[in-house]
């Protein structure tokens, strides 16, 4: 208590130090983080056309665009597409960066080079990777169909038809993000004391029950960060989908992301209310996730 | 037989490698193809009548795009590094009340969909007059950079020794000449990685672009692609001349991030 009376003048002129460098960052979240939120909310509660979106005056209808599209029949598909597109992404992505980052975390000659080339697909443009994938899945001249056709395969329509659009932008879609858990993993793996490796050898545990016994409970905090992030990133995946398929054919593909940005902006007549109500859904279950994200981190920072 | 097993692993290393980057090469060897050998069956692996077409099409038509995407990522560094840095100062050195609020919320911003952001933006921007403009899209561009290099600055600021702020206080110096002069210069690797990663988001910037940034004469680079794979044109070399060409900035970042993060963990080494 008397130290804080004695520092208080400083404190203040503190205060105000901390405050002023903060400012760009304060102006710039309050109008280009907060306002863009808000307008997309007033959006999402009335009713607008394309006039009173140039011209303001759209009547207040409250809830009647969510009641619009949780009616209409493109929900119950675009959210099943949802969870089944983020569901798929995570195991794969997850399972393929953890088997490659125990691999790599062996350390043979050349293991850091490789290392570093596979954060390739994670670095290149989304366009770049998506259009590259539309390409080599084109049903006719594609190589995809080429090898199975070569494997004795019937060729199959990897994007334009309804059963496959949404395994082949998962796969798009686990591709690039594989990167991403191979780097997060890896880093964990690190973290763990080789002395314990050691141990666990002595005691005659061989390279599996290594695996099961020791490395999976000791990643586990990282583990589940992973998950985490990858399950927010996965949620807002748009460019991929929109790219490949344009969530058809005949909304096989479409995810909340994809459906939003048709709404506004996928046609000629935008319809913003719905397509704002929409992404509204989708930041719901975004912060959701998140907030359970960032209390781990918490209590894991804390642990530490 | 240790040996041997090394090679083993190696081996298996490149050929994981190779799969995981065949869509790369693809890209690539597609770059080169003629159009009458696109659609052969089965596609030549490699790029046997190699053609320069491809890059001659970016050459005629991409060169606008990727002046406008050069310069909004620069435009989008710029702005990033304006505002994270100072944060990311006041953060880690000066206290504020509030602060931890303040990350808290920078942590909730990054999980917002860009698409909602892009739809909030373009109601405003419809108003204000300022779609279709380079200032616009580097504004829109920003809000992916921000939080999160506010979050390293943060983080690498609040590791520096106050020994060395202490000193550059007792001669004197108020926060912001410790700021300029002191912190800024020795946080050279968190300006890197920070202006790195804002640069190459911006760079793939899809959603921004083509909602706030769709319909003028500036346009980026990842539309010049939307727009060749929207126009229908089966010119397939060139638009995965124009992928590689747009990928050259990722992969140069590769190259230079691989360096400024062995020097930042060495330079940790050397303050442990």
């Amino acid at each position: 208590m008397v130290r804080r009376r004695s520092r208080a003048p400083g404190y203040r002129a503190q205060q105000w130090a901390a405050w002023a460098f903060l400012l760009p960052l304060v102006a710039y979240l309050l109008a280009f983080y907060a306002y863009p939120l808000y307008r997309n909310l007033d959006l999402s509660l009335r009713d607008y056309t394309v006039r009173s979106f140039v011209r303001g005056g759209a009547p207040f209808t409250g809830l009647a665009n969510y009641r619009r599209i949780v009616d209409d029949p493109t929900f119950v598909p675009a959210l099943t597409h949802t969870v089944v597109f983020t569901l798929a992404s995570l195991v794969f992505q997850f399972g393929f960066g953890l088997a490659l980052a125990v691999f790599f975390h062996q350390h043979f000659r050349l293991s850091a080079t490789l290392r570093a080339l596979f954060l390739v697909p994670w670095l290149l443009p989304l366009i770049v990777s998506a259009s590259t994938w539309s390409w080599m899945l084109n049903s006719e001249a594609g190589v995809v169909n080429t090898v199975v056709r070569a494997a004795g395969g019937d060729p199959v329509n990897w994007l334009t038809s309804p059963g496959w659009s949404l395994v082949s932008v998962t796969v798009a879609n686990v591709w690039i993000g594989i990167p991403f858990n191979l780097v997060l993993l890896y880093s964990g793996l690190q973290g763990i004391s080789p002395q314990l490796y050691e141990a666990a050898a002595l005691d005659g545990a061989g390279g599996w029950q290594r695996f099961w016994r020791l490395t999976l409970p000791l990643l586990r905090p990282v583990s589940a960060i992973t998950l985490l992030l990858g399950l927010v990133y996965t949620l807002k995946v748009l460019d991929v989908i929109w790219i490949m398929t344009r969530g058809g054919p005949a909304d096989s593909s479409t995810t909340f992301a994809t459906w939003s940005y048709q709404l506004g902006f996928g046609s000629l007549l935008p319809r913003f209310g719905p397509g704002a109500a929409v992404g509204n859904l989708l930041i719901v279950a975004a912060l959701a996730f998140g907030l359970v994200y960032i209390r781990l981190q918490r209590r894991q920072q804390g642990a530490a | 037989m240790r040996r041997r097993r090394a090679w083993w692993k190696t081996g298996t290393g490149l050929v994981l490698t190779a799969l995981m980057l065949f869509p790369v090469y693809w890209m690539v060897n597609v770059s080169f193809t003629r159009d009458q050998d696109m659609r052969r069956t089965p596609p030549n692996w490699f790029p046997v009548h190699g053609t320069l077409e491809g890059y001659r099409a970016v050459l005629d038509q991409q060169l606008p795009y990727l002046g406008t995407s050069l310069l909004v990522s620069l435009g989008t560094v710029a702005l990033t590094l304006a505002i994270a840095a100072p944060a990311g100062y006041s953060l880690a050195r000066l206290r504020p009340a509030g602060g931890g609020a303040l990350s808290f919320l920078l942590l909730v911003a990054q999980m917002i969909p860009g698409i909602i952001m892009a739809m909030g933006f373009y109601a405003i921007y419809l108003t204000l007059g300022v779609l279709n403009t380079v200032g616009g899209l580097i504004v829109g561009d920003a809000t992916i950079a921000v939080p999160f290099g506010v979050l390293v600055f943060h983080a690498f600021m609040s590791g520096i020794p106050a020994e060395i702020t202490q000193a550059a206080t007792v001669d004197g110096a108020g926060p912001v000449r410790a700021f300029w002069s002191v912190v800024l210069p020795v946080s050279r690797n968190a300006t890197i990685t920070v202006s790195l990663f804002a640069f190459l988001w911006a760079w793939s910037d899809f959603v921004f672009a083509s909602t706030l940034d769709g319909g003028g004469r500036l346009r980026p680079i990842t539309l010049g692609i939307y727009q060749y794979i929207g126009n229908n044109n089966q010119q397939w070399n060139a638009i995965m001349a124009t992928a590689a060409v747009a990928s050259v900035p990722a992969a140069a970042l590769l190259v230079v991030a691989q360096r400024s993060i062995a020097a930042g963990v060495s330079a940790g080494a050397v303050k442990d």
